[in-house]
């Protein structure tokens, strides 16, 4: 299968994106440059991290008026998978494909090191190769994945099962100290209704080599791979 | 029109403006005078450092690109080069953290990436005066954020580094910052004009008023009215530079390119005049044609505008619309501003007016050179003196002193600061920072770098020479205890203001100290960084050369970081432990002393440990290997039970008499940094062979106790001395910093 990784300027994690789908999961990737509107046969897109367009206006402002996007919505309603990762959640957020918004961490700085997530949906294509409950360690890298919903939108959220990943402890516990950002409810990664796209604020694609420090984040992107052979 | 004060205001000496006058064979106007400022200054010409630099190592068979290019370039093997280099930002960084910290990134990486290299690494070395120093801690936090600022967003990880806290550079923080990129051997490209005829292009931001005289205020001392000078430091754009980034590594591909080199101190006119003096060619530019910020500008300011992410680059003749599409793809606009002629001469037009004519030669290579008076400082002989019996009551209390060491904010975990920076973009970090050097794996084969920078401006000030090999010393063993061979080197020479005799004895002891340490460790200086007049009110900060090492890890996989790995392992050290204390961070923390002479120095020993510990790594028979220095034996031994999950140790230290008390003597042999010395961890099966090994190389080697417990307990010639829970040292060391910072912003 082929994975579309969409590069708007100043995406950064293009190329790990990439090389997760190509060398690690053997698997195609096609670059999808913003300006364009042809997914290029991709059977799942990605929308990498980074600071598309610098993020100087608000995070993931700009990006969503890239041509690509008309299509990325498209291909989204139609079914097909869409994850973002980190500023592609960021991105999706602001593209309305994903509900509620970003603040700023909460420590007020940007943090990068690795974290706990428990699974908490396995229904959807990025985790279905999961355990409901099992916890990952992923990477961060990021200065506002600090999730906001308003209340009604939250309880809406949570009764549709949209929360996938859940910051949690080493053994899975979710409670304030492991929570690195301040999410509302924990929330490290957020589907629609439809569960075919995914927001993430952990990079799977930096964990997926043991020589990397761990390769949890290869059980995400299996995943996707897995389900899109199934279909 | 160009008086006294002209000349002072350009910091220019009448000798210098007399040889102005005999080059142009006329008085120059205001805009030449302006050019050959800024060319002439310390900062760009090395006017006072180049007779001592030229000494340096800078050949040999790994070297691909030695000095006076964009950067330093070396064969790491598969066809491959390391492009890496070192530079300053330091006093922009005094004058404005954030931004100061931040434009020095750009200004490094821009270095890196026009050398046809993808940069993939960075590194930082910091230094401030004491952290409960008023005003220190608005400059850490606005020079760390700076840098995260900006490696973060362009999507270059910052895997390392070192931060230094010493009242000595309260008034002069040292900002210096090390990239590193990969390209193909075969393709590395120059910073070179040639071709009469073929087309000069402008690319990037636009030029402002910002930055002018940056080179020239880089090379003069600070004073109370140094905040005045804010308009001349720059503000940096990632984003711009990343667009940048990309586009010429995409015009590089197409092989249209003649030459292109970054604009960074002295923007457009150290470009033009660099570019076209490597070539043997000249350049006429028009500086109407340059995109501006602002409107009526003039070329004066054109020229000495130091507005960052610009680029210069000559396009081979036919072939310009293939480089304008690459960057019109990336929304940056190439503008032609002018061509490579054959005369040697700088022509600036304004319009169709000549603003500026002058022969590139006179403001390169025959820029001015000074073989500055140098003298003995007359501080020494009082600050190399040491007598540990009159340092007053002997601390017995080990376990107060090693808490207290970890505790201080030089030895203390760094996870505050580099929790900041992004250092796992680009998926190739496997040393995550605070477990040793630098470790990055190349994609695409077996391998791997390791690299690493390290100074001591303590030592340097007590003995530069000796001071300077230590450095040299420590960032190849850095490099060494990854598993990696050390194979270059980089300089950043930070010192205070070289018109002092006693600071240019300084720095001249400094070079000769570092060209002996890197000949016979076989790490030749590629390229670096000269910062001088680091001083303020007249105090100048400590000499404090700092190096980059970079090495090559065979297999990657093989890498070896400072933690324990498992319980029940054998802890090895390398070398020798003979107590010495001068100059220690135990001094300084527990006595609160800067005095005695740094520890010495074998290279011969150094370099046989250094080749010994490549070989077992390679050979895997260690389990992780961490150097000794600040702190002693005693505090490597605590950071290599940290990050571990509290697993302990017990080792047993040789006795050394230095002293008449016995709690000196301890301490001595605990916190002494005797130099050339690794804490390694072997598996009981493999030690018999290490050892083995060790002695055919002739390196000292002998096991002084294993892993295992929740303990760290070190005794010292059999009395137990240090006994405390890893817990406990860990949470302290680990949270110093942290706490700190917390306490501020409460």
């Amino acid at each position: 299968m082929t994975f579309g990784v969409v590069v708007f300027p100043g995406s950064n994690c293009e190329q790990d994106a990439y090389h997760a789908a190509t060398d690690v999961l053997g698997q195609n990737a096609r670059y999808l440059w913003h300006k364009d509107t042809d997914l290029k046969g991709a059977d799942v897109v990605v929308l990498p991290g980074g600071f598309a367009h610098g993020d100087y206006l608000r995070v993931g402002a700009m990006a969503r008026f890239s041509p690509i996007m008309a299509s990325v919505k498209e291909f989204a309603a139609n079914g097909g998978p869409v994850v973002g990762i980190c500023n592609g959640f960021q991105i999706l957020l602001e593209a309305g494909l994903l509900p509620g918004a970003m603040l700023r961490n909460r420590s007020l700085k940007y943090q990068c090191e690795f974290v706990h997530v428990r699974v908490e949906q396995t229904d959807t294509p990025f985790t279905s190769g999961a355990r409901a409950g099992q916890v990952l360690r992923l990477p961060i890298g990021h200065g506002e994945g600090n999730y906001f919903a308003p209340p009604e939108l939250l309880q809406k959220i949570e009764a549709n099962r949209q929360v996938v990943l859940r910051y949690c402890d080493a053994n899975g516990h979710v409670d304030d100290q492991s929570n690195p950002n301040g999410s509302v409810n924990a929330i490290a990664a957020l589907c629609n209704e439809k569960r075919n796209v995914l927001g993430m604020m952990p990079h799977p694609e930096r964990a997926c080599e043991p020589l990397l420090g761990g390769d949890d984040g290869r059980i995400l992107l299996a995943s996707v791979v897995n389900a899109m052979a199934a279909r | 029109m160009i008086d006294a004060q002209a000349l002072q205001r350009h910091g220019l000496t009448a000798a210098e403006y007399d040889r102005i006058v005999a080059f142009l064979g006329r008085e120059p106007n205001l805009t030449e005078l302006g050019i050959f400022s800024v060319m002439w200054s310390e900062h760009c010409s090395y006017k006072s450092s180049r007779v001592h630099l030229r000494t340096l190592p800078t050949r040999g068979p790994q070297v691909l690109q030695g000095p006076g290019e964009n950067a330093g370039a070396i064969d790491i093997g598969d066809g491959l080069a390391a492009v890496f280099k070192i530079e300053s930002h330091n006093h922009p960084s005094f004058i404005e953290p954030y931004q100061g910290a931040a434009t020095g990134v750009g200004g490094i990486i821009r270095d890196i990436f026009t050398m046809g290299a993808r940069p993939i690494a960075l590194l930082n070395s910091l230094r401030f005066g004491s952290l409960d120093a008023p005003g220190t801690s608005r400059l850490v936090e606005g020079v760390v954020a700076g840098i995260a600022g900006y490696g973060n967003s362009i999507g270059i990880p910052t895997i390392g580094g070192e931060v230094v806290f010493e009242p000595a550079y309260a008034g002069n923080p040292l900002v210096n910052v090390f990239c590193l990129g990969i390209a193909r051997a075969d393709d590395l490209v120059k910073g070179v004009a040639s071709g009469v005829g073929n087309a000069v292009y402008y690319v990037g931001a636009k030029t402002g008023r910002d930055g002018i005289h940056g080179a020239t205020m880089a090379s003069a001392e600070f004073d109370e009215k140094s905040a005045e000078k804010r308009p001349a430091v720059q503000v940096g754009d990632p984003f711009m530079e990343k667009l940048l980034l990309e586009a010429c590594l995409e015009v590089m591909k197409t092989d249209a390119l003649v030459g292109i080199q970054d604009m960074g101190a002295a923007g457009l006119t150290c470009s033009t005049t660099e570019m076209g003096s490597r070539g043997g060619a000249g350049i006429e530019i028009d500086v109407a044609l340059v995109p501006q910020r602002e409107a009526g500008m003039t070329p004066y300011e054109i020229m000495l505008s130091e507005s960052q992410e610009r680029m210069l680059l000559v396009a081979k003749r036919g072939r310009e619309a293939e480089v304008e599409a690459v960057f019109d793809k990336w929304d940056l606009h190439a503008v032609k501003i002018g061509e490579v002629t054959s005369d040697g001469m700088l022509r600036v037009k304004n319009g169709g007016q000549v603003a500026a004519q002058i022969p590139n030669r006179a403001l390169t290579d025959e820029a001015p050179v000074y073989e500055r008076p140098m003298g003995r400082p007359d501080y020494l002989d009082e600050a190399q003196k040491l007598d540990l019996d009159a340092l007053g009551t002997s601390k017995t209390d080990h376990n107060a002193a090693l808490l207290a060491l970890l505790a201080s904010p030089t030895i203390a975990s760094k996870r505050w600061i580099y929790r900041q920076y992004d250092h796992m973009v680009q998926t190739n970090t496997i040393n995550l920072p605070g477990l040793g050097a630098g470790v990055v794996r190349i994609k695409g084969t077996d391998r791997g770098l390791a690299m690493s920078v390290d100074g001591n401006g303590r030592y340097c000030y007590l003995d530069p020479k000796r001071g300077a090999m230590l450095a040299v010393a420590e960032a190849a063993r850095n490099v060494a205890c990854a598993g990696a061979r050390p194979l270059g080197a980089t300089n950043c020479l930070n010192f205070g203001n070289p018109e002092r005799p006693a600071i240019m004895w300084q720095f001249g002891q400094a070079v000769q100290g570092i060209g002996e340490a890197c000949r016979a460790l076989d790490v030749p200086i590629t390229g670096g960084n000269v910062s001088l007049y680091n001083e303020t009110d007249g105090r100048a900060i400590y000499p404090t050369p700092v190096i980059g090492v970079v090495g090559v890890l065979e297999h990657a996989d093989r890498v070896l970081a400072r933690r324990f790995r498992g319980p029940g392992d054998a802890i090895v050290l390398f070398g020798t432990g003979r107590g010495e204390l001068g100059g220690s961070e135990y001094l300084k923390v527990c006595y609160d002393r800067v005095c005695g002479l740094p520890p010495a120095l074998d290279l011969a020993a150094e370099r046989a440990l250094q080749v010994l510990l490549v070989s077992l790594a390679g050979d895997r028979l260690l389990r992780s290997a961490n150097d000794c220095s600040d702190g002693g034996i005693a505090a490597a031994i605590a950071e290599s039970c940290f990050d571990t999950n509290g697993m302990g140790a017990e080792a047993s230290i040789d006795a050394v008499a230095v002293a008449q008390a016995t709690g000196l003597n301890e301490a001595a042999a605990l916190f002494g940094e005797s130099a050339t010395r690794v804490v390694a961890s072997v598996t009981p099966d493999d030690v018999a062979t290490v050892l083995e090994r060790a002695a055919g190389a002739g390196v000292p080697a002998r096991v002084i106790g294993q892993t295992g417990g929740n303990l760290l307990r070190l005794a010292v010639g059999g009395r137990t001395a240090i006994d405390l829970s890893v817990d406990e040292a860990e949470r302290i060391w680990t949270s110093a910093l942290e706490s700190y910072f917390r306490k501020v912003a409460a």
